[in-house]
C-alpha cells in the first residue's frame, strides 16, 4: 500500500491540520513505513472474531440524573484565548 | 537527619509519623535537590513556595493517621491540578491553568501529600524517549545524554534521582514500565478501570490507566492503595474491592504458578535480555514458584493492533483543541484557518503524526480494514491471555527489549521507537495489570527491567511476586549525581 501526497492533503483536511508540500512528503514517508508495518495483521484471518468493544466485561453503571456541578460559567471559559462576557470568540464565520 | 532524599517513601512516612521528622524537612530536602537539578529538565512547572507552605500548615497541626503525612510528590503534568499550570507536555497547553483536580492527585492530597510541581513527559504521553516534549529532553540520572524512556520520562528520571520520593504516571502502551525499566525503578500499570481517569489529559481512551512509580515494590504497593478508587466521574472505572496493597503485601509466593511465553523470545532480541529472563526465571523459583510453559500465540500482532487503536482514539480525543475554548491560539483568516494553524503550530510532529494515522484509520472506505480488523484482532490478544490464565497466575517476561538508548538515537525512525513498547503493549490492549522491576544491569552498567503481568484485578498477585523477586535481586542503582550543580 502507498499513501500519495493527494491522500495526505485529503487526512490533513479531515484532522483540521495545515500541511505545506515539505511537510506533506515528510508525513507520506512516514506513515508509509507505518503502515507497513501495520499490513502484518492481514496475515490474520479475524471473519468469525467479534471485535472487542471493552476490556472489562461490565455494564455501564447507571446512576440518577442530577445536576451536580453548578455555576461553573466563570471557571468554563477562564482558560478561553479569547472572550467578549460570556461568551468565546472565533473569528467571524458569516459574512 | 542527613540524606533524607535517599529514604524510601515507607521511611519517610514512618520517621514523620514517629516526629523523627517533620513535613518541612523533608519537603525543604527534597525541594533543594529537585532545585540543584535543574540539568535534568525533570520539571516543567514548580511549585516549591507553595509546598513548603503547604509542609509549614501540615506540621503546625499534623494529622499522623494519613498514609502520605506530609509528603512531598511531584507529579507527570498529564494529570490536571487545580489552579497549577498542566501541559501534558504540548505547545497547544501551554498556558492551561486547570480550575479542576483529577481524581488521582486529589485522592494522593486527601492522604496527607503535597504537591512540589508537574513532571516533564513525551506531548500527550506519544512517545518512549521524552524526547516529543515541547518543554526538552529529559536526562536520565543513570548517565548523561541517555534517554529515561518515555511516556513518563519526567517521572522516572525524578524518581530515580531522588528530586520525589515516589511520583504518579499514565501508562497507555508502556509509559510506567519503559521509563521504570530504564532508570532502575519500579513501575506499576493497574488493570484497566482501577485508577480513574478523571482529570488526566486523555491519549487513547480505552488503553490509559495511572499508576505508581516508586524506589521500591513495598512504596509502590503503598500508592497504588491510595489512588486505585471507584469514581463515578469517570464511566469506565470499575466498582471492586480493592485490597490494602501494603498491609497485605507478602513475599510468600511459594506454589504461585509463573508463566513463560515463548513468544517473547523476538528476533534480535539481544543476549543480555534473554539472559536476565533466565535469571528472572532462576529467581522467581528460588521464591518457591512454580514455572510453566505458555503460548501467547499473537503477540506479534499487538504493535501493529496498538498503531491502529491507540492513533485512532488520539485523534478522536485531541480534535478538542481547536483554539476555541482554552490553550494556544493561532490567528487565521477565518474560523477553518484559524483551527487548522493551530493545530499545526500547537502540535508537534508526532503528535501530527499520529492524529493523521487515526483520521486515515477512521476515514471512510478505510474504517473496516483498519480500525474494526484491530479491534478484532485485539479480541484474539486478550483471548491469548484468558487461555493463559486457566494455566497460572502470572506472567514474567522482559519489560523491554533493550537498555535506555542515547538522546536522538531512535528519533529519525517512527517505527523503530515503536518497537521499544514490543513486551508492554499486549498488556495495555488486554486491560490487565503489569509491574516492572529493576533486574539487572546490561554490559554498559545501564539498568533492565523484568515484568509480571497478572489477572485483571489482581494487583496484589503481581505486587507480591515482586517484593519477593526483589529481595531475591536485591539490585542496586548506580547514580553518581553527575548533574548536581
Amino acid at each position: 500500500m502507498s499513501i500519495d501526497l493527494k491522500t495526505i492533503k485529503h487526512i490533513s483536511k479531515l484532522s483540521r491540520i495545515s500541511v505545506d508540500e515539505k511537510k506533506a512528503e515528510k508525513l507520506a514517508g512516514d506513515l508509509n513505513s507505518i503502515f507497513d508495518f501495520i499490513e502484518k495483521l492481514n496475515e490474520l484471518k479475524t471473519d468469525n472474531v467479534e471485535p472487542l468493544t471493552s476490556v472489562a466485561e461490565t455494564t455501564l453503571k447507571l446512576r440518577s440524573d442530577e445536576v451536580k456541578s453548578k455555576n461553573l460559567r466563570d471557571q468554563v471559559i477562564k482558560n478561553s484565548p479569547k472572550e467578549n462576557e460570556d461568551y468565546f470568540v472565533v473569528p467571524k464565520v458569516i459574512e | 537527619m542527613s540524606d533524607i532524599t535517599k529514604q524510601s517513601l515507607s521511611e519517610l512516612v514512618e520517621n514523620i509519623k514517629g516526629k523523627k521528622l517533620s513535613s518541612r524537612e523533608v519537603t525543604k530536602a527534597f525541594v533543594e535537590r529537585s532545585e540543584k537539578s535543574k540539568e535534568l529538565n525533570a520539571y516543567i512547572t514548580e511549585d516549591y513556595v507553595n509546598a513548603l507552605n503547604k509542609a509549614k500548615t501540615f506540621d503546625e497541626k499534623p494529622n499522623l493517621d494519613l498514609k502520605l503525612p506530609g509528603i512531598p510528590m511531584a507529579v507527570k503534568d498529564l494529570f490536571c491540578t487545580k489552579d497549577l499550570r498542566t501541559t501534558a507536555g504540548s505547545k497547544i497547553l501551554n498556558n492551561f491553568v486547570p480550575t479542576y483536580e483529577s481524581t488521582v492527585t486529589q485522592n494522593i492530597w486527601n492522604e496527607g501529600a503535597i504537591l512540589m510541581g508537574k513532571l516533564n513527559c513525551d506531548e500527550f504521553a506519544m512517545g518512549s524517549s521524552n524526547e516529543t516534549s515541547f518543554f526538552g529532553n529529559v536526562q536520565n540520572p543513570i548517565d548523561k545524554n541517555l534517554v529515561p524512556g518515555g511516556s513518563s520520562g519526567g517521572s522516572s528520571s525524578a524518581v530515580a534521582a531522588q528530586l520525589t520520593p515516589i511520583t504518579i504516571g499514565t501508562d497507555t502502551g508502556g509509559s510506567i514500565r519503559q521509563p521504570a525499566s530504564f532508570t532502575g525503578t519500579v513501575g506499576l500499570k493497574p488493570t484497566y478501570g482501577s485508577c480513574s481517569r478523571y482529570g488526566i489529559v486523555a491519549f487513547a481512551s480505552s488503553l490509559d490507566q495511572a499508576g505508581p512509580m516508586a524506589q521500591n515494590v513495598k512504596d509502590c504497593a503503598l500508592l497504588q492503595e491510595v489512588i486505585s478508587t471507584y469514581d463515578e466521574k469517570d464511566s469506565t472505572s470499575i466498582d471492586f474491592k480493592r485490597n490494602e496493597y501494603s498491609k497485605e503485601l507478602t513475599k510468600d509466593i511459594k506454589g504461585k504458578k509463573i508463566g513463560i511465553p515463548k513468544e517473547y523470545r523476538v528476533d534480535g532480541m539481544p543476549k543480555e535480555i534473554e539472559d536476565l529472563w533466565k535469571k528472572g526465571i532462576e529467581y522467581a523459583k528460588d521464591c518457591g514458584a512454580e514455572i510453566i510453559d505458555i503460548s501467547l500465540p499473537h503477540t506479534n500482532y499487538a504493535l501493529p493492533t496498538y498503531y491502529i487503536v491507540a492513533p485512532a482514539e488520539a485523534s478522536s480525543n485531541l480534535a478538542r483543541y481547536d483554539g476555541v475554548k482554552y490553550g494556544f491560539r493561532a490567528e487565521g483568516e477565518n474560523l477553518i484557518d484559524m483551527y487548522e494553524k493551530t493545530r499545526s503550530e500547537g502540535f508537534g510532529a508526532e503528535v501530527q503524526r499520529r492524529i493523521m494515522i487515526g483520521t486515515y484509520v477512521l476515514s471512510s472506505g478505510y474504517y473496516d480494514a483498519y480500525y474494526l480488523k484491530a479491534q478484532k484482532v485485539r479480541k484474539l490478544i486478550k483471548k491469548d491471555f484468558d487461555d493463559a490464565y486457566k494455566k497460572v497466575d502470572a506472567i514474567l517476561t522482559p519489560s523491554t527489549p533493550s537498555s535506555a538508548f542515547k538522546i536522538g538515537e531512535k528519533t529519525n525512525d517512527p517505527v523503530s521507537m515503536y518497537l521499544n513498547d514490543i513486551f508492554t503493549v499486549p498488556v495495555n490492549l488486554a486491560g490487565l495489570p503489569g509491574i516492572s522491576i529493576p533486574a539487572g544491569h546490561d554490559a554498559k552498567g545501564y539498568p533492565l527491567g523484568l515484568q509480571i503481568i497478572g489477572k485483571a484485578f489482581d494487583e496484589q498477585n503481581i505486587l507480591n511476586i515482586a517484593y519477593a523477586m526483589e529481595e531475591k535481586i536485591n539490585f542496586k542503582n548506580n547514580i553518581t549525581d553527575w548533574w548536581i550543580e
